[in-house]
């Protein structure tokens, strides 16, 4: 809002001056998945999302080890569940992904993870661009308590310093996308947090995808909402899938089979098996998922 | 006594009654010195209250009319303003210091110590040291000296303050917006300080109310004037060192004016006070 | 201006990620990683001011009293019962004793109605009535202490007076009591300063006691135990070591304080023979005598010796102060 129409402006430069740059908004994933939601069905998403590769993955709070050597593939435009036991190093491996374990002092990880081939832990790999590139919805909502609903959305591209977007445009986009537009419309300016939980977790994913990052990460992130608010949240995650590669961790294995198209188990930091969905529940290779996955175990 | 029934001994019981009747005295006791000082403060203070009072400057003269606090207070806004100035952007940058960047490192135990070690410092040893470093020899006694004093007075109390405040940020605001892909500066600058803000203004103006009453720091490095000023390069006069020389002279007029001058930064310092209050309580609804 | 989009990701925001064209998408120029450095670095070095400045502190302290220290030796000087302006001789003695007395006076008084206001503030007090009463002991700290001193000549030692020539007549037998009293006194001062360290004492122990568990407490009335046996079972001991801590941060308050002090000690260099006679302290002394010792160097180094023995006092006791705390909160770590 408080941004005026000289964005507007500089953003169409933009978009005429750097042909280089088609930052054409009918092919931006955000646009696309916005029209997702409004259902108009016009699949013109041309660029797939990228894929991550996660190979030899370690990692330790200072001499406990956490993850012992996980190699995954995260295929693009698909859904791919993480499940385990609490305490098995889910969330562990998801912040190794885009480096949030360098927040928590005394972390480390080991390993290759790599973006569409992009060496996350390269020398030259800037953690702030790999965020950027990797997004992250937390278990907890945790909207920003100074801001509107409005700067919430555009928080991530004025934190980013992104010039040369239409805001409005990005978090009307971004809001449509998770779902939240209709109900927020008429209160962008007010706080964020005076909203439901499951509308705070739906303004997260907002805030997520408004800076378009190629992947979104989940840990649990309905954890800590009721049950038709989950239910929004995953139908959601079924609209953002076209357009993101999605990584969930999650304790619900309904929700794990409801969403994803492939589940990773894993306990005591190790990678026990990674298959399409159906199959790691109906038909597990491994004994030990067949315990879990049918409640014998933990 | 049969075991089954619901009564206690008389003995212990009445040790409980007179125990905390006792506890109860005691703050009833802690409060009378705070009665008396206000109620003292009130009834000499008011009678010297005038409207000349606060619009003219003490006249300096051994007989007849001793004048107004108008340069008292104005030295003493002045300079406890420029002191803030100065405490305020060091304190909450070693506070930011202290909890964005200094994890648990032995560099910043070690200056979380020396803040606490400042924090103990009697005001009137950092009143000596600016007369040693600042005043003798450069230049002599001056209003911005004396704030320099009143700074590193109110210096370790902001620290101290700010970090608290800082912590209290939840940890999920930072990696909301580290996540986002945002620089660290951004997210210290747009998450951080804003959600922290109510916590650091009541810090401030209550390390700023504790400034304003402070007489020893000023004692030899801004020293007294009679004359209203806002040249910071000359000495400047202040309230506490007013009422300290008044009282000195132990004439009648003067403390007439001592009374008054104490009622009114009695009262200023309160409604500094009463401000910090208010200024937390917003951010805790 | 070289022409950066700015975005984390170039490639990325349009829509092809390709590791080739010599850079990776996952850079930032150095440009751009900048601000994050310069805070980062520019807030370590005002932290490592901060050191600095209490190095260059103490250096400067002991420099410019070390003419003090080097006539009058550092024992002499800290312990010979003599300080004559006139005669320019300076033993500090009179001012170190004067200081602890005032102090151990303050104590004495101050901490047991602390820690009892403490204690009934956090347990005992009806909650309607909690909060107006602790804003009203935390309002004493409000008072500045140049207030206090004007009170205490105007009130409280013409008013004293004939309390203290009672206590002094019937506690004659006591040791340091008997006599004629003086008007400013030892005693003025110390039941100032224990006006003065009330409310931080009380403060801290009231922070250290609401961290008592709430199960231990409960474990306590369960047997129970009335209200006071609760308070001696289950939070006094439990308290006792940050009770101490936040009595020696009251102790070390007291030996810095100045300004009211100053007004009521009655400022004789001389030790006192009993608690009602008048007295100096070492920060009255560097109060009173700056104007004059501006002229005269050794004077004047006498005082900044006098500064500098109150400084070393104060980090002592407040080192040993932080322990205390610290060690209270370790034990309240483990249980
Ligand atoms: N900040 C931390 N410091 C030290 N150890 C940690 C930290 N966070 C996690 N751990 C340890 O690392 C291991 C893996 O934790 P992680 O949080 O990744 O598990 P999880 O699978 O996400 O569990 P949950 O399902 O309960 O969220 C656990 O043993 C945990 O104790
Ligand atoms: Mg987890």
């Amino acid at each position: 809002m408080d941004l005026s129409s000289t964005e507007d402006r500089s953003g169409k430069r933009a978009a005429t001056q750097i042909p280089a740059a088609p930052a054409a908004a009918g092919s931006s994933p955000l646009a696309a998945a916005a029209g997702a939601a409004a259902r108009t069905s016009s699949h013109e998403v041309t660029t797939p999302a990228p894929q991550v590769n996660v190979e030899g993955l370690r990692s330790w709070y200072g001499e406990q080890q956490a993850v012992r050597g996980v190699d995954l593939r995260f295929a693009a435009n698909a859904v791919t569940a993480i499940i385990g036991p609490s305490g098995c190093g889910k969330s562990t491996l998801l912040r190794c992904i885009n480096r949030m374990h360098e927040e928590i002092p005394g972390a480390r990880a080991e390993g290759r993870v790599t973006l569409d081939g992009l060496d996350v832990y390269a020398k030259e790999s800037d953690v702030v661009a790999v965020r950027r590139a990797i997004g992250m919805v937390f278990q907890k909502p945790n909207p920003f308590p100074t801001m509107s609903i409005f700067d919430n959305v555009a928080a991530g591209l004025k934190l980013t310093g992104t010039r040369g977007v239409d805001l409005r445009d990005r978090v009307e986009q971004a809001l449509r996308g998770a779902g939240l537009w209709e109900e927020v419309k008429d209160r962008l300016g007010r706080q964020g947090i005076g909203l439901s939980g499951g509308q705070q977790q739906r303004l997260c994913i907002a805030r997520a995808i408004a800076v378009e990052p190629r992947v979104v990460l989940m840990d649990e992130p309905c954890s800590a909402l009721d049950p038709i608010a989950t239910l929004r949240i995953e139908e959601l995650i079924g609209e953002l899938r076209a357009n993101y590669t999605i990584v969930i961790v999650t304790h619900n294995m309904q929700q794990a089979a409801r969403v994803a198209d492939t589940t990773a188990f894993m306990l005591a930091g190790e990678l026990i098996e990674h298959t399409a969905t159906e199959q790691l529940f109906t038909n597990p290779a491994d004994e030990r998922t067949e315990q879990y996955v049918t409640g014998k175990f933990g | 006594m049969s075991a089954l029934s619901f009564t206690t001994s008389p003995r212990r019981r009445r040790t409980d009654a007179v125990m905390r009747g006792v506890l109860l005295a005691a703050t009833l006791v802690a409060l009378v010195p705070l009665v008396l000082v206000i109620y003292m403060l009130i009834s000499k203070g008011i009678g010297a209250w005038s409207w000349s009072f606060f619009t003219t400057d003490p006249t300096g003269s051994f007989l007849g009319d001793p004048g107004g606090i108008k340069s008292a207070i104005v030295g003493t806004v002045a300079m406890v303003l420029l002191a803030t100035v100065i405490a305020v952007p060091v304190g909450v940058g070693v506070a930011l210091y202290l909890t964005e960047f200094g994890g648990g490192s032995w560099f910043s135990k070690a200056v979380r110590y020396f803040v606490d070690v400042l924090t103990g410092v009697p005001s009137i040893v950092f009143g000596l040291f600016i007369y040693i470093t600042l005043v003798i020899g450069h230049g002599g006694f001056a209003g911005w000296k004396g704030s320099i004093a009143l700074a590193l007075l109110m210096l370790p109390v902001v620290t101290r303050s700010a970090e608290v405040v800082l912590l209290l940020v939840p940890n999920g605001l930072r990696e909301a917006a580290l996540a986002l892909g945002a620089p660290r500066w951004r997210v210290v600058a747009r998450v951080v300080l804003p959600t922290a803000l109510p916590g650091l203004v009541t810090g401030v103006l209550l390390a700023l109310a504790r400034a304003a009453g402070e007489t020893a720091p000023l004692l030899f490095t801004a020293v007294a004037a009679n004359a209203t000023t806002l040249n910071f390069g000359g000495r400047m006069n202040s309230l506490p060192l007013q009422i300290f020389n008044d009282v000195q002279q132990a004439q009648d007029r003067l403390v007439q004016r001592a009374w008054g001058a104490a009622l009114t930064l009695v009262v200023m310092i309160l409604l500094t006070t009463l401000i910090a209050r208010l200024a937390s309580r917003r951010s805790t609804t | 201006m070289q022409r950066e989009p700015d975005r984390g990701l170039t490639h990325v925001e349009a829509g092809t990620l390709t590791p080739g064209g010599g850079r990776s998408s996952l850079e930032r120029s150095s440009l751009r990683r900048l601000p994050d450095r310069l805070l980062k670095w520019g807030l370590t070095a005002l932290a490592a001011a901060i050191l600095a400045l209490i190095v260059y502190f103490f250096v400067r302290l002991a420099d410019e009293s070390s003419a003090a220290f080097s006539r009058f030796g550092v024992f002499g000087f800290t312990f010979d019962d003599n300080w004559d302006v006139s005669k320019n001789i300076y033993g500090a003695l009179p001012l170190l004793v004067g200081t602890l007395i005032t102090s151990v006076i303050a104590l004495v008084i101050g901490v047991p109605i602390a820690v009892a206001t403490a204690l009934y503030l956090n347990e005992l007090c009806p909650r309607r009535a909690r909060g107006v009463l602790t804003t009203l002991v935390e309002l004493l700290a409000a008072v500045p202490s140049v207030v206090y001193g004007l009170w205490g000549v105007f009130f409280l030692i013409p008013r004293l007076k004939p309390v203290e020539q009672w206590l002094s007549d019937t506690f004659s037998f006591l040791p340091f009591v008997g006599g004629p009293v003086a008007g400013p006194s030892y005693f003025i001062a110390g039941l100032i300063l224990a006006i003065m360290i009330l409310p931080i004492v009380s403060a801290i122990s009231r922070e250290v006691i609401a961290t008592v568990p709430v199960e231990q407490k409960e474990a306590a009335l369960a047997l129970g135990a009335t209200r006071w046996e609760m308070i001696r079972i289950a939070i006094l001991p439990h308290a006792r070591a940050g009770i101490t801590g936040a009595a020696m941060l009251g102790l070390g308050r007291a030996i810095g304080e100045t300004i009211a002090v100053t007004l009521v000690i009655g400022n004789a260099p001389t030790i006192g023979k009993q608690l009602f006679d008048q007295g100096y302290s070492l920060a009255a002394v560097i109060a009173n005598e700056f104007g004059e010792a501006a002229a005269t160097p050794i004077h004047r180094s006498a005082l900044i010796a006098a500064g500098l023995v109150l400084f070393v006092l104060t980090l002592l006791i407040n080192g040993g102060a932080r322990a205390f705390v610290i060690r209270g909160e370790r034990r309240r770590g483990q249980a």
